[in-house]
């Protein structure tokens, strides 16, 4: 599968990354190489395994109960207790009116 | 009394002996930061009126002849990607560098809790994605073992502050051999506890399937006193696993006699450098004089962890780092029109090209079309690779392979090839894929004066056997 500019730019769409145009060059190379690296993956017969997307998948799960209850481990009351204060998880925002984060217009397109 | 030489239990001592206090203490290092730190690069903030703070504390504790807390006065510094209340936290890039963070590390508060002093944050590949610490935002780390070569990556600055006497010992993260590495090429201590033993809450995420924070110590015994105050259940990280926590130290000792050790020859294989495979075999010698029975194994799997974990941590990351928009906090590009273009700008503008690439890769990864092709098969060979290590620990007790095929490389070596930066992670990558523990301990140095790392891996859960052997393996070397 060979990746071409287009491809990138693609994909850079989708990142909400605007690369400039040497950035696009070099990740057109870049990409590829590793791609066909990646590529040996298809040498291995995977049909009949599972995929794995965690670890923790070993402890704490409970096979022996079904749906949610399984993650009981994991789980908390469904009630409200203190979290992080408005003031203090807005004190790095680059523009705000203390209420509201501000940004610019969303322009249609 | 060399403050450069001081181990947990040495820096305590001292204190709860008078020898020193530990705002004396403290300013030592700080002194010997502005000393030695420039030439290393290390550290990227000093947090000194928090360490100070903390350090009275320390002292008012010790003066009225109270007892002293496990960690009391330790000067400790912390890898940039774990957050401090209040502190200026950077992930080791310019995306974040004016990021105050509004929360602590649940791991870093522990220790804190346990007397820890902080003296400041280091320097790492930008949000942990590198093995030379070349990746920062900053500038690169050098290597205090030889200033011409890396201190690898990307916990490059916590291993390099260990290893310089800048710091007693430190936190890491390690994603992809992110504390092992480093470690290995410092000649120091790294450990990675098993997935879930220490909560990930307070760590800025690269790849969340993947992130372990772990302790870079100057000996075996260190690493265990961290791992104990940090490790266990937290309910803020619903991945941090509900498994009772050992008193690791006060049972390192233990004899090792007996316990089996495989040797898998998919390690030692092309590639690794002579001097290292040396090294490293001498390394298992002793463990078979100390009474362990060594037999090869196979971890038939171990040539396609690469490219696994180069599709999983990229796409888990371009997800994670989506985040990074300039909406809330963190870099907004200053000349956007449209929201569009903020987005766009804020994340090209700020984030370095390691990172773009791998959410580029990722993204690839995870889009329409290719989806099942990459990201769903990396996570079915993910499972061969966890079967591999399932089946070795059906024959033996732990592991033991090199930690890297070759010593530091000198830096500049392989910026321009990122495949062939991706390939130094070969040893280590497997452990944090089937998420078991692993500790990186000195085996040995070049004929340059290298250091030569030996790993040691281990069951889930299984820390003290981990801990146990590399402590045989250090006293045995000692000796």
């Amino acid at each position: 599968m060979k990746v071409t500019e287009k491809d990138v730019l693609y994909v850079a769409e989708l990142a909400n990354l605007e690369l400039t145009e040497t950035e696009r060059a070099r990740m057109v190379r870049d990409l590829n190489s590793i791609l066909e690296y990646v590529d040996r993956l298809n040498q291995l017969d995977t049909s009949n395994v599972e995929p794995m997307a965690q670890t923790a998948d070993r402890y704490g799960i409970d096979q022996g109960k079904t749906g949610t209850a399984r993650f009981a481990y994991a789980m908390r009351e469904d009630k409200t207790g203190p979290s992080l204060p408005r003031d203090v998880a807005m004190e790095n925002a680059p523009e705000s009116d203390g209420a509201f984060f501000k940004v610019p217009k969303v322009i249609e397109r | 009394m060399d403050i450069g030489l001081l181990t947990i239990e040495s820096a305590r001592t001292a204190i709860l002996e008078r020898q020193t206090t530990a705002v004396a203490l403290a300013e030592s290092f700080y002194r010997k930061i502005e000393a030695d730190d420039p030439k290393i690069g290390a550290y990227l903030t000093l947090t000194r009126e928090r360490a100070l703070a903390k350090a009275a504390h320390i002292d008012a504790i010790a003066d009225k002849g109270d007892p002293l807390p496990p960690l009391g006065g330790v000067p400790i510094a912390i890898k940039d990607v774990l957050t401090m209340r209040g502190v200026r936290t950077t992930a080791g890039s310019k995306i974040l560098n004016n990021f105050v963070a509004p929360y602590d590390c649940t791991a870093v508060a522990r220790l804190e809790a346990a007397g820890a002093v902080v003296l400041g944050k280091t320097n790492c590949d930008e949000f942990a994605m590198g093995s030379s610490n070349e990746n920062s935002g900053y500038w690169p780390v050098r290597n205090p073992r030889d200033l011409t070569r890396v201190p690898g990556g990307s916990s490059g600055g916590p291993a390099a502050a260990v290893a310089a006497g800048t710091a007693v010992a430190a936190l890491g993260s390690d994603t992809g051999g992110s504390i092992r590495q480093p470690a290995s090429f410092c000649g120091v201590v790294g450990l990675m506890p098993t997935y879930g033993r220490v909560s990930r809450y307070g760590l800025i995420a690269f790849a969340s399937s993947l992130d372990h924070i772990g302790p870079i110590t100057k000996s075996v015994k260190d690493a265990a006193i961290l791992l104990r105050h940090m490790a266990g259940r937290d309910p803020l990280d619903s991945t941090s696993a509900p498994v009772p926590v050992g008193d690791y130290a006060a049972e390192i000792g233990e004899p090792v006699r007996g316990l089996r050790l495989g040797v898998p020859k998919e390690y030692f294989g092309d590639g690794l450098d002579a001097e290292v495979r040396t090294a490293v075999e001498r390394a298992i010698q002793k463990l078979a004089e100390a009474g362990c029975e060594v037999a090869p194994i196979s971890l038939p799997h171990t040539p396609y962890a690469i490219p696994t974990y180069y599709v999983i941590a990229t796409a888990e990351a371009s997800s994670n780092l989506a985040r990074y928009d300039g909406v809330r906090y963190a870099y907004r590009s200053p000349q956007a029109r449209t929201l569009s273009e903020m987005y766009r700008r804020s994340r090209d503008e700020g984030f370095g090209a390691e990172v773009k690439r791998r959410i580029m890769l990722g993204t690839y990864a995870l889009s329409a079309g290719y989806y099942d092709a990459y990201y769903l098969k990396a996570q079915r060979v993910r499972t061969l690779l966890a079967r591999d290590f399932e089946a070795a620990f059906q024959q033996v007790d732990a592991v033991v392979t090199p930690t890297s095929p070759t010593p530091a490389f000198k830096l500049g070596e392989k910026v321009d090839d990122p495949l062939a930066m991706y390939l130094a992670d070969i040893y280590t990558v497997t452990a944090d894929l089937a998420g078991v523990p692993g500790i990186s301990v000195p085996c040995g140095e070049s004929k340059g004066g290298l250091p030569i790392g030996l790993q040691i891996l281990g069951r889930h859960f299984d820390e003290a056997t981990v801990i146990r052997l590399a402590h045989a393996y250090e006293h045995a070397r000692a000796g």
